[in-house]
């Protein structure tokens, strides 16, 4: 089940042993406790304080934003497909809140060239 | 002024209407057809390449939130967007060109937010959506995509002309501790430089916006309150009929601009 919003993206035809470059969108406003809301008040902050992304049971991705880091915050990575796999991103942040999109990365077998 | 720009408008004033307008506005256009500009083409290439990136551009995630949530049901009656209008495709088609407008009957002028928060509170019966609000913002970019790439057009109804000479007005009224129009920058200035950036044309076809000085999707009416900011000026409140009429007149001038959401300015 998905908590919270994200998008991932990699190359539609994947084959086994394929480096392939991984995209990664999640949306969090990533305050960093100076901004104010429309009435001018302070915004608490509240940032991603960790991300990670596994791929089947191997954690492939791991960061800790803080607040240096834009709203909505994007990732590119590579990963090495070895077979199909879900990949499942998780994050916390300032409030605790936890987030997790998971999406299934399909990786066709090589062909052995025939005799 | 083109002269062939300001004989369509008139052949467009007269079938619209033989008389259903009882006096033809007065408004001449400032801009024609062929200059009509984009803000995009006004900014920068990371923001356009931003914009024009499928999966990256930020907008994307408030239109899945606005997918969701238009199937979603809640409230007393237990009722969803889609419920009463269908799928979006077919049933919001060419729905967020006709905003600003006057609901039928009386009423004040209304853009597509109120709209979706009218729809909210009186249909559904839940009013948990203000103005600026993360679900709202969804919502009207949802609809709005539903009309991609269809030019502003401005609905024939004669109550708005009244409406759309308050706009003008506003928009050539000099304003703020700097004392500057609307039509000072936007008209008369439009492709020079304010500090670092381009002064764009200020058209709104691109709402709402993803600007990266927010952070985050905001509407027009944001936008419009960035700019009283900048000059200066006092801000009407939130959802004052002034900035109805501003949004008006600002989508009769940039008539004939495809919509383009969702959009992506600095």
């Amino acid at each position: 089940m998905n908590q919270g919003l994200a998008r991932l993206q990699w190359p539609q035809n994947i084959v086994a042993g394929d480096v392939v470059k991984v995209r990664l969108l999640v949306q969090h406003p990533m305050h960093t406790g100076y901004q104010q809301d429309m009435q001018g008040s302070v915004i608490a902050r509240n940032v991603l304080l960790w991300l990670t992304c596994t791929l089947g049971d191997q954690q492939v991705f791991r960061v800790e934003p803080s607040s240096g880091i834009a709203a909505n915050p994007y990732f590119e990575f590579f990963v090495r497909a070895r077979a199909s796999a879900d990949m499942v991103v998780r994050w916390q942040d300032d409030l605790g809140v936890v987030g997790k999109w998971q999406q299934r990365m399909v990786v066709v077998e090589r062909q052995t060239p025939g005799p | 002024m083109s002269g062939a720009r300001q004989l369509l408008v008139m052949a467009g004033w007269l079938l619209f209407g033989a008389g259903a307008f009882s006096q033809p506005p007065l408004l001449t256009r400032t801009l024609a057809l062929d200059q009509l500009r984009s803000g995009l083409t006004f900014s920068g290439p990371d923001v356009q390449s931003l914009q024009a990136d499928a999966f990256a551009n930020p907008g994307l995630l408030w239109l899945a939130r606005g997918e969701s949530l238009w199937g979603q049901r809640v409230g007393p009656q237990n009722l969803s967007c889609q419920d009463c209008h269908g799928l979006k495709t077919g049933s919001m088609q060419g729905v967020a060109v006709q905003y600003p407008k006057l609901p039928t009957g009386s009423g004040s002028l209304i853009n597509l937010e109120d709209q979706i928060r009218a729809c909210r509170t009186q249909r559904q019966g839940v009013s948990d959506w203000g103005f600026e609000s993360d679900g709202l913002l969804a919502m009207t970019l949802y609809v709005t995509e539903a009309s991609k790439g269809l030019p502003l057009r401005l609905s024939p109804d004669p109550r708005l002309a009244v409406h759309l000479q308050a706009g003008a007005s506003l928009f050539q009224r000099q304003q703020g501790q700097l004392n500057l129009s609307c039509a000072q920058c936007h008209d008369q200035q439009q492709g020079r430089r304010l500090y670092s950036d381009r002064l764009s044309q200020g058209q709104p076809n691109g709402y709402p916006v993803y600007r990266l000085e927010w952070q985050t999707l905001g509407s027009l009416e944001r936008r419009l309150r960035s700019c009283y900011a900048g000059i200066r000026a006092e801000s009407p409140p939130w959802g004052d009929p002034k900035m109805r009429q501003l949004a008006l007149y600002l989508t009769w001038r940039g008539e004939g601009l495809p919509l383009e959401v969702p959009a992506v300015r600095k």
